[in-house]
């Protein structure tokens, strides 16, 4: 799987992990997702954009180890290399974190685009964490992205912002705007999915949130206490043990890199929902 | 199955469907004029203002009421224009 993933020439692939709203998940999935990409052999980094509001670092458990930062190398005070992270789990995967001090005017179209071409010239896969909101971090992280994962839970307010995301996805990117370019590969991400809530009627279903946002579904991730657990210790939920969200999110990550796989909702295995679901099914 | 009969009893809540159905809503109508439509409104006023202006001379800022109604099929424009009682019965 490892070698047979690998090709010779980097893919290049810029992915903007994206949802307009805030504490829907996007970091946890960017480091979920940029982390089983590297396990499927591709050369991965994955980019903090929350500029002052530093968190993927923590998240990927690499916080003691940031020297420099994305902005020092946007303005020249550090080489790309000595910012980026090695992972000390999977050798493919590397983090760049972002400044915890400076202002997001500290982002500029030029030095993002300069750094993601360094990058792309190495990686397979440039994962970046866009910031909550529509303001210059979000902006500067989709603007140069191939394909889009828009994280949404199924909640009216998140599922507004993912829309509004949307139309600056397919209006306000570099491939929006360059004539001929084929658009943004956009994809939804339903996180926080409560089968049993949907059940009682309590939440939206993924047929509904599919529906109303009229894109294509990248994958489901089941509330799960895995996230919060995986979190806690600073491991990517797929490096950690297996439970539901880390099924869910390998499920996921294939279809990203264009493998076929049958979409599956699971809940987390408590015994009430296991049993609400033999019931169910009998 | 009455051991699990439990989880078949009615459901009480179907607040996901009012969801999804405010959101259609409101979405169709973000989409169809982006943000730019409450900024309209005030001009609409203003123009309106300024024609009745042309043949009723004494209207003012506030006889002129303009409201946006939005539903899910159609959504509707109210123009309520108030003149002043002693040009109620001359004709235009």
């Amino acid at each position: 799987m490892t070698s047979e993933a690998k090709k010779d020439a980097p893919l290049g692939r810029v992915i903007v992990i994206t949802s307009g709203k805030g504490g829907v998940g996007k970091t946890t999935s960017s480091a979920a997702i940029s982390a089983g990409l590297a396990k499927q052999g591709f050369k991965t980094v994955v980019i903090d954009f929350d500029v002052g509001l530093r968190n993927l670092d923590m998240i990927m458990g690499c916080e003691r180890r940031v020297v420099f930062d994305f902005i020092n190398v946007i303005q020249g005070d550090a080489k790309l290399k000595q910012a980026l992270i090695k992972d000390k789990r999977l050798e493919t995967l590397f983090i760049l974190p972002t400044s915890q001090t400076r202002d997001k005017d500290a982002l500029t179209k030029e030095g993002v685009e300069q750094i993601l071409n360094e990058l792309k010239a190495e990686f397979d896969y440039i994962v970046c964490d866009s910031p909550a909101g529509i303001e210059r971090g979000a902006q500067m992280a989709m603007y140069y992205a191939d394909e889009a994962v828009v994280v949404t839970n199924p909640e009216v307010s998140s599922v507004r912002d993912s829309d509004r995301v949307l139309g600056l996805l397919s209006s306000q990117t570099k491939r929006a705007e360059t004539d001929g370019a084929e658009p943004i590969k956009a994809q939804v991400l339903l996180t926080r999915y409560d089968q049993a809530r949907v059940d009682s009627g309590e939440m939206m279903t993924v047929e509904d949130v599919l529906e109303i946002l009229a894109v294509p579904l990248l994958g489901v991730i089941p509330e799960s206490k895995a996230i919060l657990k995986a979190s806690n210790v600073g491991t990517p939920v797929v490096l950690d043990e297996p439970s539901a969200a880390s099924r869910a999110y390998e499920d996921a990550i294939s279809r990203l890199t264009g493998t076929q796989v049958e979409m599956r909702i699971q809940g987390e295995r408590r015994p009430g929902l296991f049993q609400r679901l033999f019931g169910r099914a009998t | 199955m009455n051991l699990f009969s439990f989880v078949r009893k009615p459901r009480p809540t179907q607040s996901a469907q009012t969801a999804k159905d405010r959101l259609q809503i409101l979405l169709a109508h973000e989409r169809s004029s982006g943000t730019a439509e409450a900024d309209y409104l005030p001009m609409l006023q203003r123009d309106i203002i300024a024609a009745i202006r042309k043949h009723v001379p004494i209207i003012g800022d506030k006889d002129v009421d303009v409201r946006m109604e939005r539903g899910d099929q159609m959504s509707s424009l109210e123009i309520n224009i108030e003149l002043p009682a002693g040009l109620s019965t001359k004709k235009g």
